[in-house]
């Protein structure tokens, strides 16, 4: 018993070394990681290649995984015999692994000095008043646009709704489609209704139907639904959107049959690896509609989280610190690695000019608050039925009273 | 012969007939024959928007290739081999077995069991999936191709002694007979006298077996996650999402994807038939 | 267990062990045991425990806590709620591909009567018909969905050159379950016409000289000579057509996912996509799912049986 307390006490004093004076660590570090697109591949075999040479005695297991199978893997893999440190989201999306135990409380941590400078990001890793992970990425949303066809056709970025409605009808009138979109695998939907719903009812309210505080069947609610469907009534999105995933909705802007596109900022690779120069592609804040809204923005988090059942949890800790610092914050999202935002506001951020559009955005045009995404915010259930309206809705727009109803049925049954 | 024999018609009906086969067969495999179109065609015929027409150079090389080369592909298809060569063995072994014991002995619950095998092998299996997920799982063995081919042993069983059950039935008793009056022990009766008498059925099991495993999706999708333990049907998603709207080369994927189990029926042609329609003829 | 051997026992018991005085009694056991075993763990088991899952919510991941009929109250709108709008959707879906699939039957034995003949290079005729049915469903899905692309796919350039068309056959709510049920049916008519081709094989060609001498052709022939003899065939290809229709997933999943908005749902995928897709987390209602898919599945296992227990009883 003795030797035990012992080792323990050993261990916590080792620890507490480790995070001031990065003494290194020994032992084992068993990860899997979703980062299985090829560039994000890259950044996490780099990552644990550098913690590696910072600790060179560790013994570090990297295991990386598809990004799709693995938002239904996680579950196995967190059950027995769990890795110690996980990919996964930010918000609502913890909730099913925080509520059965499998995330480890990583409080204690975020209430170490270093952790002051991702205060920005601490709303998302909070649940039950607790935080349950660290952000290692984030990026914006927003409107992707052709510019030269905005130039050809006399047009400017909008910011506001009018404007938009405006720049859309001339876009249409010139034999184009206004935004592309594929909904096949629903969530892109979700983007629009974040964005209208936020525009016009307020952050809050948006949270609070998150929640489920709201009816679906709201006035409010309905109100967005409204401004959406003067879009959908302009035949402003493209056709047959519901048989296309997000890829495949990709060419309708490269050829120049669509002139905008509302997605994160992941696209751009894509559209520039299709073709599209920076002198074509730009980008703009998805404008005001109730002017007295404040902007409310997309910008969903990548997250780490340490499994309840780690068996080296000290390493584990050690290994989100150096994740979040400010050194390797700058390095992953470069925009030779990720591409993306930092997390840590005191590194630096690439000079890409999306990025770089994107950091001015959410840092002081987004008062109105932080979302996460609609797959996110909401809970699972209700984010799946509810997409699945929401693209019903895009495609016929007359059954909207059907499909408020049955969201309002699961919300009621859900959140009882 | 029904119907009429073509040779018995007038000489217009022969020409018609002979005529007409051709024109069916590219209406029934149009499918097909388009998607072995799209899989040579350049990538630069699909952003011109020749779909259909002839394709401007020929790249089925470079188009299968990549396939080969530039993706998970291989791997995925060693999976299939690795998951579907066990199983074939381990069915066929068991239900050899088991045939044996249903088809020869009389015993009270006989027909029982063998309808409970049955019976088991129509069940939906997706009743089986949470349960057969997390036992597997508490085994230790998800996303691991044992893990599967232990699976798809106990389910192909099903099937698999049905059929040979069936077909020790229709094998002459007096041999059994015969070698117990010599005092042949049991076990070398089936070693020795039926299994010898089997091989055709043994052959015909084997080839329809590979075919089952080889194309499964559900207990792929289920039970493993990745490339290091998933078949090429699961696969062929990931290899999608790699080349996402690139129809030449999905095109191309989705051909190696279907080949092994085509070139494994046209080799062994009279055997699958012969399995399949098996009961179709009294 | 025991039972009397077949074969009366005329060797001397007295040096024999007792695994020897009872081996004929034994033997099958021991031949048995593997399967029996296996098909235990993997199958009858887990039936047992989905019914126990789904008396439960259990996410999966905790603990399961008991709620007796609620899953199945939901399910069935019984009480207060209305029926599950998904579960009513998945479920006429699967009566389509019931009745839809078994159109496979007639259109295998049409196209079987075609084939049937004995002109040069049938043969391979008879294969290339044929193997459509060893290609996985899932490149069978891939095939299809690109054949029936909105602007792409060869079914609208086809339709173009009549002036047809364009539609959106996987994008059409309408349509979409009809399209994929055409996929399906495809590698099964396949599989159908194999079936009958070795049937009218064995047709017994005395029977048809003789039908003919007594004037029937044609039709006639069909209905009363011809279509008796194949009734070993028509009963396998009902029984494979049957399972095959409510086992439909692959296409499902890989032509539309379920969607447009849920439209193309089936019991099967919609219990998948409850219990273990990514915003499933419902185990026990997945459960509650499978187990009625069980009971629809158990009503033909219970005829199929049924008949099947008729020729056993025959054959003695």
């Amino acid at each position: 018993m003795r030797s035990i307390i012992k080792t323990s006490f050993a261990a916590a004093v080792a620890a507490a070394i480790a995070s001031t004076a990065s003494a290194e660590l020994t032992g084992e570090l068993k990860i899997i990681s979703d980062m299985s697109n090829p560039a994000p591949r890259a950044v996490m075999e780099g990552m644990v290649a550098d913690f590696q040479a910072m600790n060179p005695d560790l013994d570090i297991e990297l295991t990386i995984v598809d990004r799709e199978a693995w938002k239904t893997q996680i579950r196995n893999a967190l059950g027995a015999n769990p890795p110690d440190v996980v990919n996964w989201y930010a918000a609502n999306r913890m909730r099913p692994y925080v509520d059965a135990g499998l995330f480890a409380d990583i409080s204690d941590l975020w209430a170490e000095e270093q952790f002051a400078a991702l205060e920005s990001t601490k709303g998302a890793m909070t649940l039950d008043d607790k935080q349950w992970g660290v952000p290692y990425t984030y990026y914006q949303w927003g409107v992707y646009y052709r510019k030269d066809i905005f130039e050809e056709l006399g047009l400017s970025e909008p910011t506001t709704w009018e404007e938009e409605l405006a720049n859309c009808q001339a876009i249409l009138d010139s034999g184009r489609k206004c935004y592309t979109i594929g909904t096949k695998f629903l969530w892109t939907a979700g983007g629009w209704f974040d964005y209208i719903n936020s525009r016009t009812n307020g952050y809050d309210f948006h949270m609070q139907l998150a929640r489920g505080e709201v009816e679906w069947t709201d006035e409010r609610v309905r109100q967005t639904f409204a401004n959406w469907r003067q879009l959908i009534d302009m035949g402003a999105f493209i056709d047959d959107h519901q048989t296309y995933s997000w890829q495949e909705a990709l060419p309708f802007m490269l050829n120049g049959e669509a002139a905008s596109y509302l997605m994160g900022n992941f696209a751009v690779a894509a559209m520039r690896e299709g073709g599209l120069t920076d002198d074509q592609l730009d980008f703009y804040q998805f404008p005001k509609i109730n002017p007295d809204v404040d902007y409310a923005e997309d910008a969903p988090t990548d997250t780490f989280h340490i499994a309840s059942g780690a068996e080296n949890m000290d390493n584990a800790k050690a290994f989100l610190r150096f994740v979040t610092s400010a050194d390797n914050q700058s390095k992953i999202n470069a925009g030779d690695a990720l591409g993306q935002l930092p997390v840590n506001s005191e590194a630096s951020i690439s000079d890409d000019k999306f990025l770089q559009e994107g950091f001015e955005m959410l840092s002081s045009n987004a008062s109105g608050g932080i979302m996460q995404f609609f797959d996110r915010d909401f809970d699972a259930e209700m984010a799946s039925v509810g997409m699945e309206g929401l693209q019903e809705f895009m495609v016929f727009p007359d059954n909207l009273d059907d499909i408020l109803m049955r969201l309002e049925e699961t919300r009621a049954r859900i959140y009882q | 012969m029904f119907p009429t024999p073509i040779a018995k018609r007038s000489r217009t009906a022969q020409i018609g007939y002979q005529a007409f086969l051709p024109v069916a067969l590219i209406v029934w495999l149009l499918p097909l024959i388009a998607v072995a179109l799209f899989s040579i065609k350049p990538d630069a015929d699909f952003t011109n928007g020749n779909y259909w027409g002839w394709p401007s150079s020929f790249e089925g090389f470079t188009n299968y290739g990549r396939v080969f080369f530039e993706s998970n592909m291989p791997r995925y298809l060693l999976n299939s081999l690795l998951i579907t060569i066990p199983t074939m063995v381990g069915a066929v072994a068991l239900s050899a077995m088991a045939g044996f014991a249903l088809g020869i002995y009389k015993f009270r619950g006989n027909l029982l069991l063998f309808f409970i095998f049955i019976a088991g092998n129509f069940v939906p299996f997706q009743i089986l999936m949470v349960p057969v997920r997390d036992l597997t799982i508490s085994l230790g063995m998800y996303d691991t191709i044992i893990g599967l081919v232990l699976f798809h042993v106990a389910f192909q069983t099903g099937f698999c002694t049905l059929f040979m059950r069936n077909f020790i039935r229709a094998l002459p008793y007096s041999l059994v007979e015969a070698a117990r009056v010599e005092g042949v022990a049991e076990w070398r009766i089936f070693l020795y006298v039926i299994l010898p008498l089997m091989k055709p059925a043994l052959a015909a099991l084997a080839v329809l077996i590979f075919t089952f495993i080889w194309n499964d999706y559900f207990w792929a999708v289920v039970l493993t996650q990745g490339p290091g333990a998933q078949p090429v049907t699961a696969g062929i998603t990931e290899f999608n999402s790699q080349f996402r709207a690139a129809y030449h080369l999905m095109s191309a994927g989705s051909i190696v994807a279907a080949l092994p189990p085509v070139v494994m029926f046209f080799l062994m042609q009279k055997h699958f038939i012969a399995g399949l329609t098996l009961g179709a003829v009294k | 267990m025991a039972t009397a051997p077949i074969v009366p026992d005329r060797h001397p018991p007295a040096t024999r062990g007792w695994y020897k005085r009872n081996e004929i009694a034994l033997t099958p056991w021991l031949f048995l045991a593997p399967a029996m075993l296996f098909f235990a763990v993997y199958v009858i088991v887990p039936i047992g425990q989905s019914f126990w899952i789904s008396f439960h919510e259990w996410d999966g991941l905790g603990e399961k806590t008991w709620v007796g009929m609620a899953n199945y109250d939901r399910l069935l709108g019984i009480g207060e709620q209305n029926i599950d709008r998904k579960f009513e959707v998945s479920f006429w879906n699967n009566l389509r591909w019931l009745i839809l699939y078994l159109l496979a039957i007639p259109l295998g034995l049409f196209i079987a009567l075609f084939l049937n003949q004995t002109v040069t290079g049938i043969r391979l005729y008879k294969s290339l018909f044929f193997f459509p049915f060893v290609i996985s469903q899932v490149v069978v899905g891939l095939v299809f969905s690109w054949f029936y692309l909105p602007r792409e796919g060869l079914l609208n350039a086809i339709l173009g050159l009549v002036g047809a068309g364009p539609i959106n056959v996987l994008g059409d709510p309408d349509m979409a379950t009809y399209g994929i049920i055409a996929a399906g049916l495809w590698p099964q008519t396949a599989y159908c016409m194999i079936l009958y081709l070795t049937g009218l094989n064995s047709v017994d060609p005395e029977q048809v000289e003789a039908a003919r001498l007594d004037g029937a052709k044609g039709w006639r022939m069909l209905c009363y000579v011809i279509l008796p003899q194949l009734k070993p065939a028509t009963f396998i290809a009902f029984v494979v057509t049957i399972i095959g229709a409510l086992r439909s997933f692959d296409l499902i999943s890989v032509m539309t996912n379920g969607g447009p908005f849920g439209s193309t749902r089936v019991l099967s995928f919609y219990m998948f996509e409850e219990s273990l897709s990514e915003f499933g987390f419902r185990m026990g209602y997945g459960a509650a799912i499978a187990v009625v898919l069980f009971f629809i599945m158990l009503f033909f296992i219970a005829y199929f049986l049924w008949s099947m227990y008729r020729d056993e009883r025959g054959a003695r």
